[in-house]
């Protein structure tokens, strides 16, 4: 272990603050603490068969405090996007408005049971009908099931649309096309329906050449996947002509909806070839990210494969709504009732608050994008040096020359006060740093994180070390992860 | 707009920067032909005020509690939550991060994390568990797409009895793989039938659901045995109520090798739904062909403990097509509460609500079999259980919703044969004397 390094920047915005240490839950308590409030036992005890019943689970008992200490303590450890800057690639860490909480927390949203019946669910079912219109809308693709879960799940969803839509015409399919630059997601999702994925490498700007899908796209290939705007942030601008090619030899078009924050009223998907189109709400649509979900990954299909769509599909007769089943064609139900519910309301809360402003939510998350592009483009190797749509993709090229590598600028972000952006990914660019600032950020904020970045680039050349030895200020230090996965400690 | 920051004069100053002439400008690298034609329609932006005042319209139309007193479970649960949860769960360091790709500062969610996978073993007697998967459903087909990995064998098996709507999903899961899926039988007692199971094949894994949808409690112990019979074979058991194993034999304990259901009970709002809790838990050999993210423990450069994402090589942003699942995140904000909510049970108060529940569901059992309607079933249930009642009863249940009551849930769309039988449910939030007002209605 070297000695402590020479700090050369001392007004970093991160700074250590108070951390608490707190051990896990179970090394605290003491047996017959409550930290719940039971209710009044009003009925009598009833006799079990000895041999069903069993010890109960071995939770350490607490009192209502120590849970809400050890929960504090534990949130104080973590990064989200209320702390500060989160510009994580791909992710669209955009502010999650307080309002939808409230919204979420209705008590006759909240509490209400998925089965009820239809006359006592019409708050609910007529969200979910309005949402689906408005996603149509924003996409250009009307028909709209809101059921998967999330976007992977949305994924599966118009894969087993691909395999259906091609059962249907009577000749399935085993192939899909998916370009290099693809969220690992999607060759995954493929594979779970029973596709062999074919990789198609993108060309010298960074985008699909339609010569590259033809020569790969036949009459055995149910379709392609496209990311657009893609993960380098570039927009796809070979579209309509890679469409043409895919659905002359009888294929679909996939859209990973994942970036749709740069094209809000910018793109008609439905318009440019697109045919199935997942969507992220917790992405674009400002549901909270909740350390890892839940999201929501609606799907919006052309009206060609509306029969496609998971059942229930939530419809709309006169003045009233209910769910109906009758879709012999459906792909089936990818979730045990109708989605993420409470994910899907705050979305419609936000879409209902920004209104027809969502275009300018695009507008700005590409200005934003675009600035952090050109003020850091001298000190950081940018490999596609063109306009970017919602985010851009830097490298470490030239800070390794000195040695300091894309892993210790993200960490040296941190003891700078920023979340880091996505690193290593998309991974046909060696040393990837993603950054999607989003149209949350102001100005001042940009300015700052643009200072920390330069001021990193200065650091790998005057001092490494204080790069690799990053970051001081958190929790804990660099982690080892090789360690973990040798020797798995997944319980305590 | 109040989430959009910039300024006119912001943008003039940014647009200079970046070199476009104004903000339609920065498109110019998406082509004309791509480009939309006229502007979204969508409606004005709301107020914040305009929003409150609509939403809670649209809320009030919900038949929920406590204006009505809902007998209905049926794999959504309504327990109470308390307080700690919801305010905790809002801490927005929680709730505003993500994915924890970066451990240094997502401790405050790994560790978290870390003690949910370890209290879901604890519940369920198993070795393993992951950091959650979407749902009870989405979680029973993941876990017999696992039997089918670790077998190498292509057909399951799934009880009747099991959730019919988990196993549509298990359908779907299923469909295109050109893997079987077969069901078994239910007996009379209200339990699986697993007399003709040697008759199947080889079965890469059988699956029971316990309580099972009738509410009928599985004898695991039992089953466990017919189904390891075949060495191969693998025991998966499936739950929609979490809480009975504050009081019944875990899964462990009964032998199984995959235990996975629905979460939803341990402080989740039932919201319609979802989002509920996938739990999942396997025993320690299958932890390599498990989907879905790990939390383990691990010490950083100072040898302080700490806390990582770990075994990524099984998931999709390693291994791509070849990976376990296509499952990217998980349900951590649900997995989140839950973990408070169990920390705020404990082991004592879980086995003491674990035990109301089933006893008010026992006190309703008794009054309603004193009014004359008995359950088909014999096998004991936990809180839930199936009632047959006379012709007309239809009328009566249509008729109580005016007095806002939800008398359970008619069986008749999703089992024929049992179309005279309701599903009821009671857990600790109904009373007796709640309890009494449902008995003294349908004893008229």
């Amino acid at each position: 272990m070297k000695g402590p390094i020479k700090d050369p920047i001392k007004d970093k915005m991160g700074t250590t603050g108070l951390i608490f240490n707190e051990p896990l839950l179970w090394e605290k308590g003491s047996p017959g603490r409550k930290g719940l409030s039971l209710p009044r036992r009003d009925v009598d005890e009833t006799p079990l068969d000895d041999a069903l019943v069993g010890d109960g689970p071995d939770f350490p008992d607490l009192s209502e405090l120590d849970v809400v200490r050890h929960f504090t303590k534990l949130s104080q450890w973590n990064f989200g996007v209320d702390s500060g800057m989160y510009p994580l690639g791909s992710c669209t860490m955009k502010y999650n408005p307080k309002t939808n909480e409230r919204q979420a927390s209705i008590p006759g949203f909240a509490g209400a049971h998925p089965l009820l019946p239809e006359s006592l669910s019409q708050g609910a079912l007529e969200l979910m009908h309005d949402l689906q219109g408005y996603l149509g809308e924003i996409t250009g693709l009307p028909a709209v099931t809101v059921q998967p879960a999330a976007g992977s799940q949305g994924e599966l969803t118009g894969m087993l649309i691909f395999a259906a839509y091609h059962k249907h015409k009577g000749q399935p399919r085993t192939k899909v096309l998916i370009p290099d630059t693809a969220h690992g997601t999607n060759p995954a999702s493929a594979a779970l329906c029973g596709f062999t994925s074919v990789g198609v490498k993108s060309g010298p700007d960074g985008v699909l050449l339609p010569e590259s899908v033809a020569a790969l796209m036949d009459e055995d290939t149910a379709g392609i996947m496209i990311t657009n705007p893609n993960t380098l942030g570039l927009f796809e601008d070979n579209i309509r002509q890679v469409a043409d090619i895919v659905h002359q030899k009888g294929g679909l078009v996939y859209g990973d909806g994942a970036n749709m924050n740069a094209a809000m009223g910018i793109v008609n998907f439905g318009d440019i070839g697109v045919d199935v189109l997942h969507l992220n709400l917790h992405k674009t649509f400002s549901t909270p990210h909740g350390g890892g979900g839940p999201g929501a990954g609606p799907v919006c299909v052309t009206p060609e494969l509306e029969p496609f769509l998971p059942v229930p599909r939530v419809v709309k007769d006169g003045g009233t709504y209910r769910l109906d089943e009758d879709y012999p064609l459906s792909v089936g139900k990818v979730h045990a009732f109708y989605g993420n519910f409470g994910i899907l309301l705050r979305a419609y809360s936000y879409i209902l608050s920004v209104g027809k402003t969502l275009k300018q939510v695009s507008q700005l998350a590409v200005l934003n994008a675009n600035y952090i592009k050109e003020k850091l483009k001298g000190h950081y190797h940018l490999p596609y040096d063109r306009p970017c749509m919602h985010e851009c993709v830097f490298t470490d090229k030239h800070q390794q020359e000195h040695h300091v590598a894309t892993l210790d600028i993200a960490k040296r972000l941190m003891d700078h006060g920023f979340h880091p952006p996505t690193i290593y990914f998309p991974l046909v660019v060696s040393g990837a740093i993603m950054i999607e600032p989003t149209e949350s950020e102001s100005k001042e904020t940009l300015d700052q994180f643009i200072d920390a970045m330069k001021q990193i680039a200065q650091e790998a050349i005057d001092c490494p070390d204080c790069l690799h030895e990053s970051p001081q200020f958190p929790k804990v230090r660099r982690l080892d992860e090789t360690a973990a996965a040798r020797n798995p400690c997944l319980q305590g | 707009m109040r989430y959009l920051p910039h300024t006119e004069e912001d943008i003039q100053q940014m647009l200079e920067v970046v070199g476009a002439a104004d903000l339609d400008a920065l498109f110019s690298s998406i082509p004309e032909d791509c480009r939309r034609k006229g502007a979204m329609n969508l409606p004005e932006p709301l107020t914040e005020w305009e929003l409150n005042g609509h939403m809670d319209c649209m809320g009030a139309s919900m038949g929920a509690p406590p204006l009505y007193k809902v007998f209905m479970g049926a794999g959504s649960y309504h327990h109470y939550i308390p307080e700690i949860t919801r305010q905790l769960l809002l801490r927005s360091e929680f709730f505003t991060a993500y994915t924890p790709y970066q451990p240094e500062i997502s401790q405050g969610t790994l560790q978290t994390i870390y003690e949910y996978q370890t209290l879901v073993t604890r519940l369920l007697g198993m070795d393993v568990a992951n950091a959650s998967m979407y749902d009870g459903a989405s979680a029973l087909a993941e876990a017999l797409l696992m039997t089918i990995r670790a077998t190498r064998r292509k057909k399951v098996a799934v009880s009747r009895a099991a959730h019919p709507l988990y196993r549509q999903v298990v359908e779907t899961y299923f469909a295109p793989t050109g893997f079987e899926v077969v069901e078994l039988p239910v007996s009379k007692d209200g339990r699986t039938d697993l007399s003709g199971l040697a008759d199947l094949g080889e079965l890469a894994g059988v699956a029971l659901q316990s309580p099972n949808f009738f509410g009928c409690i599985e004898d695991l112990e039992a089953a466990g045995k017919t189904i390891h019979a075949d060495k191969k074979s693998l025991f998966v058991v499936a739950f929609s109520e979490p809480l009975a194993y504050g009081l019944l034999k875990s899964p462990g304990a009964c032998g199984a090798d995959i235990a996975c259901g629905e979460g939803q009970s341990f402080g989740i709002p039932q919201s319609f739904g979802g989002p509920g809790l996938g739990m999942f838990a396997a025993r320690q050999q299958y932890v390599r062909t498990m989907p879905g993210r790990l939390i383990g423990k691990t010490t950083d450069r100072d040898g302080r403990t700490g806390f990582v994402l770990t075994l990524a090589t099984r998931e999709q942003h390693i291994r791509r097509e070849k990976a376990t699942s296509n499952i990217c995140s998980n349900q951590g904000l649900c997995a989140t509460a839950a973990t408070m909510y169990m920390a705020a049970m404990g082991g004592t108060g879980i086995r003491e609500l674990s035990r109301l529940n089933r006893d008010r569901a026992e006190y309703l059992k008794a009054a309603l079999a004193k009014a004359g309607h008995v359950s088909p079933f014999s096998a004991p249930t936990f809180n839930e259980f199936v009632v047959r009642f006379p012709k007309g009863f239809a009328d009566t249940w249509q008729a109580l919703l005016e007095k806002k009551i939800v008398a359970g849930l008619h069986l008749g769309p999703y089992y024929p044969e049992l179309s005279d039988c309701w599903l009821m449910c009671v857990t600790e939030t109904i009373s007796k004397t709640g309890i009494d007002e449902l008995v003294k209605e349908v004893a008229k």
